[in-house]
Order: C-alpha cells, then sequence, then structure tokens
C-alpha cells in the first residue's frame, strides 16, 4: 500500500485539563473513505479539527503528505510550525462543518468563487465557470445568484460542500454534516457526498451517525471512545459483528434513535 | 440699527429680530454640519481602526492601543481641543481652527465608535470565521469579506447614538473661534444684549439637525440587510 495521506501519531489534545486525546494513532490512504463514529465528546471531530488547523495540538505530530502539518522541519528536529506552513498545508484539505458556515452577505456563487480567486489566484472567469459546474453537480446551479438565507438547510450543505470542493483538496472531512438538517433534507446531503465517493483520487472523512452511508461508502468505519479508536474495521464488520461491548452498546442506541426518527418521521435529534 | 458681518440685527420684535438673524444662524449651522459630518467620518475610520489593532495578536501593538483608547475616552473633549490647538503649534504643527476642532471631535468619538466595533466583530459567528481559516483565507480577506460587512448592520444604531451626541458636541469648537452655531448666537447676543432669539433659534436648529440624523440612521438600519453587507 502507498503512503498515508493523513497520518496522525501519538496526537496529544488537551482543553485545559480535559485530555480529548491521548497518544492517538490514526492513519487514512489516498482515496480511502473513513466514517467516524462515536459517542461525543469521543474526539472524532476534535481529530478533524486538529487535521484543518482549527485547534492545535499538546503533543505528538500529524502528518499530512508525510510532511508534518503542526511542525516544520529544522535540520533533523521539528519545530512548531509558523502559520505560513499552515497556509500551505491547508490547502490540501478542506472541510464540511455541522452548521455549514456559509458567508450569509455573499451570493451562493461568490462563496464558491471567493477562496479559490483570492487564495489560489484563479481568475474570477474560471473561478465561476467551475463554481457553476459543482453546482450542477449539487444540484443546485438555479441558486448561484441566491442568497443563503434563502436557501433550506439541505440546499446549505450542498453548497458549503461545492464550496469546499473548489479549492481542489486532496481530503475532504466532514464534520456530522447532517445532524443539524429536518430528516427530509438528509437524503439530498448524502446523495451529493456519495456521488463524490465515485471520485476515486478524493480522500475523505466522514464524522457521522449515518450507517446506511457507512454502509454504502466507507471503506472503513473507525468508533471512538474516550479518545481512542477502539474498534475498526469494514463497516459489515462493524455493524453486523461488533468486537467490543462498548461498540455494540453504542450502534444499538443509534438504531434506536434512527428508528424513533423514522416512526416520528419528524424532529432530529442530536 | 446695529448690524453683525453687514447683516441688519432688526429688534423691533421677537419676530423680525429672529427674521433678520436667519442668515448668520445659518452660516453657523453650515459649520456645525460640515464639522459634524467630516469629524463623524474621521471617528469611524480611526475607530475602526483601532478596533482592529486591539485584535492583534501582538501585545506590543495591541496594549498600547488600549492605552490610546482608553486615555482619549478618559480626558475631556476640551482638553484634547485645546492641546491640539493651544500646544501643536509650539511644536511646528498649524492648522485652521476648524480642522483642529473636527480632528478634535473625530478623535475623541473614535475611541467610543471602537468600542462599537469590538462588540460588532465580537458577535460575529465563530463559524465564520473556521469557514473563513478552512478556506485558507488571509487575515485580511477574512475581516474585509467575511467579518466586517456582517459586522457593519449591527453597529449602526450605536453608532447612530454617538452621531446625535457628537452633533451636541460642536459647540466645544466655539471655544476655539470656530464660527459655530452657538458661537454665532452668542456673538449676536452680545452685540444688542438679547440672548433669548438667538439661543432658542440654535435650539431649535439642533433639534432638527439631531431628528434628521436620527432619521437617517433608522433609514440605514432597515435598508442594510442584516446578514451583511452584501458581496456579488
Amino acid at each position: 500500500m502507498s503512503e498515508p495521506i493523513v497520518r496522525f501519531e501519538k496526537v496529544v489534545k488537551k482543553f485545559g485539563d480535559l485530555v480529548v486525546l491521548r497518544d492517538f494513532d490514526f492513519e487514512v490512504y489516498p482515496g480511502e473513505k473513513v466514517v467516524l463514529m462515536g459517542p461525543s465528546g469521543s474526539g472524532k471531530s476534535t481529530g478533524l479539527r486538529i487535521l484543518m488547523t482549527l485547534e492545535d495540538i499538546q503533543g505528538g505530530v500529524v502528518y499530512i503528505d508525510s510532511e508534518p502539518l503542526w511542525h516544520e522541519r529544522k535540520g533533523d528536529k521539528l519545530v512548531p510550525a509558523h502559520e505560513r506552513h499552515l497556509r500551505k498545508m491547508r490547502n490540501k484539505v478542506g472541510m464540511v462543518f455541522q452548521h455549514f458556515n456559509l458567508f450569509p452577505n455573499m451570493t451562493v456563487l461568490r462563496n464558491i468563487t471567493e477562496a479559490p480567486v483570492h487564495v489560489l489566484g484563479v481568475s474570477k472567469q474560471e473561478a465561476r465557470e467551475r463554481a457553476e459546474g459543482l453546482l450542477e453537480l449539487v444540484g443546485l446551479l438555479d441558486k448561484k445568484d441566491a442568497m443563503p438565507a434563502q436557501l433550506s438547510g439541505g440546499q446549505k450543505q450542498r453548497v458549503a460542500i461545492a464550496r469546499a470542493m473548489a479549492m481542489r483538496p486532496r481530503v475532504l472531512m466532514f464534520d456530522e454534516p447532517t445532524s443539524a438538517l429536518d430528516p427530509e433534507m438528509v437524503g439530498g446531503v448524502l446523495q451529493v457526498m456519495k456521488d463524490l465517493a465515485d471520485e476515486h483520487d478524493l480522500t475523505m472523512i466522514v464524522v457521522t451517525h449515518e450507517m446506511g452511508f457507512a454502509r454504502d461508502v466507507a471503506d472503513r468505519v473507525c468508533f471512538f471512545d474516550g479518545g481512542q479508536i477502539v474498534e475498526e474495521g469494514d463497516p459489515e464488520q462493524i455493524f453486523t459483528a461488533p468486537k467490543t461491548e462498548r461498540c455494540r452498546q453504542f450502534l444499538r442506541s443509534v438504531l434506536k434513535e434512527q428508528e424513533e426518527e423514522v416512526e416520528e418521521g419528524g424532529e432530529t435529534t442530536h | 440699527m446695529m448690524t453683525l458681518f453687514g447683516h441688519p440685527l432688526n429688534t423691533a420684535s421677537h419676530w423680525t429680530f429672529f427674521v433678520s438673524i436667519l442668515p448668520l444662524i445659518f452660516k453657523g449651522l453650515i459649520i456645525t454640519v460640515e464639522a459634524t459630518i467630516l469629524g463623524f467620518l474621521v471617528a469611524l475610520g480611526l475607530g475602526l481602526i483601532f478596533a482592529l489593532l486591539r485584535r492583534v495578536p501582538v501585545r506590543a501593538v495591541s496594549w498600547p492601543t488600549v492605552f490610546v483608547i482608553e486615555f482619549v475616552r478618559d480626558t475631556p473633549l476640551l482638553v484634547q481641543l485645546y492641546f491640539l490647538y493651544f500646544v501643536l503649534p509650539v511644536y511646528g504643527v498649524r492648522m485652521p481652527a476648524f480642522i483642529t476642532g473636527l480632528l478634535a471631535l473625530g478623535i475623541q468619538y473614535s475611541a467610543y465608535t471602537s468600542e462599537v466595533y469590538r462588540a460588532g466583530l465580537d458577535a460575529v459567528d465563530r463559524g465564520q470565521w473556521e469557514a473563513s481559516k478552512a478556506l485558507n483565507l488571509s487575515t485580511v480577506r477574512t475581516y474585509r469579506d467575511v467579518v466586517i460587512p456582517q459586522a457593519i448592520p449591527r453597529v449602526i444604531p450605536a453608532m447612530g447614538n454617538y452621531l446625535v451626541s457628537m452633533i451636541k458636541d460642536t459647540p466645544v469648537l466655539s471655544a476655539v473661534t470656530v464660527l459655530e452655531m452657538l458661537s454665532m448666537a452668542q456673538m449676536i447676543g452680545d452685540r444688542v444684549f438679547r440672548y433669548f432669539v438667538p439661543l432658542t433659534t440654535v435650539g431649535l436648529f439642533f433639534l432638527i439637525v439631531t431628528l434628521f440624523a436620527s432619521a437617517l440612521v433608522r433609514f440605514l438600519e432597515r435598508v442594510l440587510p442584516k446578514q451583511g453587507i452584501p458581496l456579488k
């Protein structure tokens, strides 16, 4: 197998006294689709946020493309990275947020072209054409001149996916992309994510409890608990024959929750 | 009949007096309005610069900024005005009284507006910063395209209060010989020893100007989209 594109090596993340990740090891290979599951506070979102440079680390090393993310090489030593290094590394990864975080003061099109034009230096014309292509992919080309406030939650999230893709990231991360959505909006967003998963080169790391999506798309499911991965494997194995009691318990509770949602046919639970 | 700057002051009755001083008061009004508009532009620009410098994550920058803001905010406008007018020329900085006056107003109010901007910038959702970072937008670009446009509609009401307040502070400029409305009224009064009509007129004009300013602010509040200045 080739070199991993993402590698966490004994990473420690603390918030004050609270240890969120302890000696955390994790690897993702190019083109792999990985789903992270686990109870809230287990460190899965924090892992993504570290990779997006939204959270720093207190120990260990994170590598993207075999290059340290939070460190720079100085001779044979690693020293904390400067903002310039972080800026260079950040272009390799992209992120889709739970609450979309679209820029409410920009049209849909401008949301998508803003960063390619001002970060990658793409011409406005080219950025616009590519944005329109991406909007077509997520089925929202007719909304290109709308403001985010005029869109439904599901549409916002699809625009957010197009916006992240416009930066041509090698690794695209999704932090609970459907958990803030009304149930009837979830399907459309998951479908867009499935379409993206067909892109062979794109590496996807998805924090979600959508088991159907994991089953269809994931090469690997990692189950988090207490700041570590306690079990991982292909989705079939994890969902049908989990090895640890903790994972069994968690899957039971998620299944129950999702059944209740179907019965109620309404309210989402977070 | 007494005259002032060549204008006759007809004191036959309150009414004739009022009519005869209108052209003079009007001249003062123009100075007042000009000083307010220019002074407020200084306050808006300088206040934003202060607010941004304060957020620079380097203490050598943010701490002196906080000091300057506090110093300006906690010393009287009149002291600052005298300082600019009487002390600076000693060091070779000479400005016309009007310029000195609007700068003093602008600088004093920039300390207030910087606090308003600060609250406005702080109120922008953390998710906006995170999305900007995830898209690798530079800090300058993030402020320019994302954060400031979203902060502006939120600061308008508080800025409006300071605009009205500044209008009412413009008579301070009379202390350095700027012939704004109040000093004009005083000169008229001194000339004919009648103060009732000129001062009432000035009060009325101030009321009209501040009401107009309030209406303008409410209009801006209504037309600016809540979600921020739109970028196409």
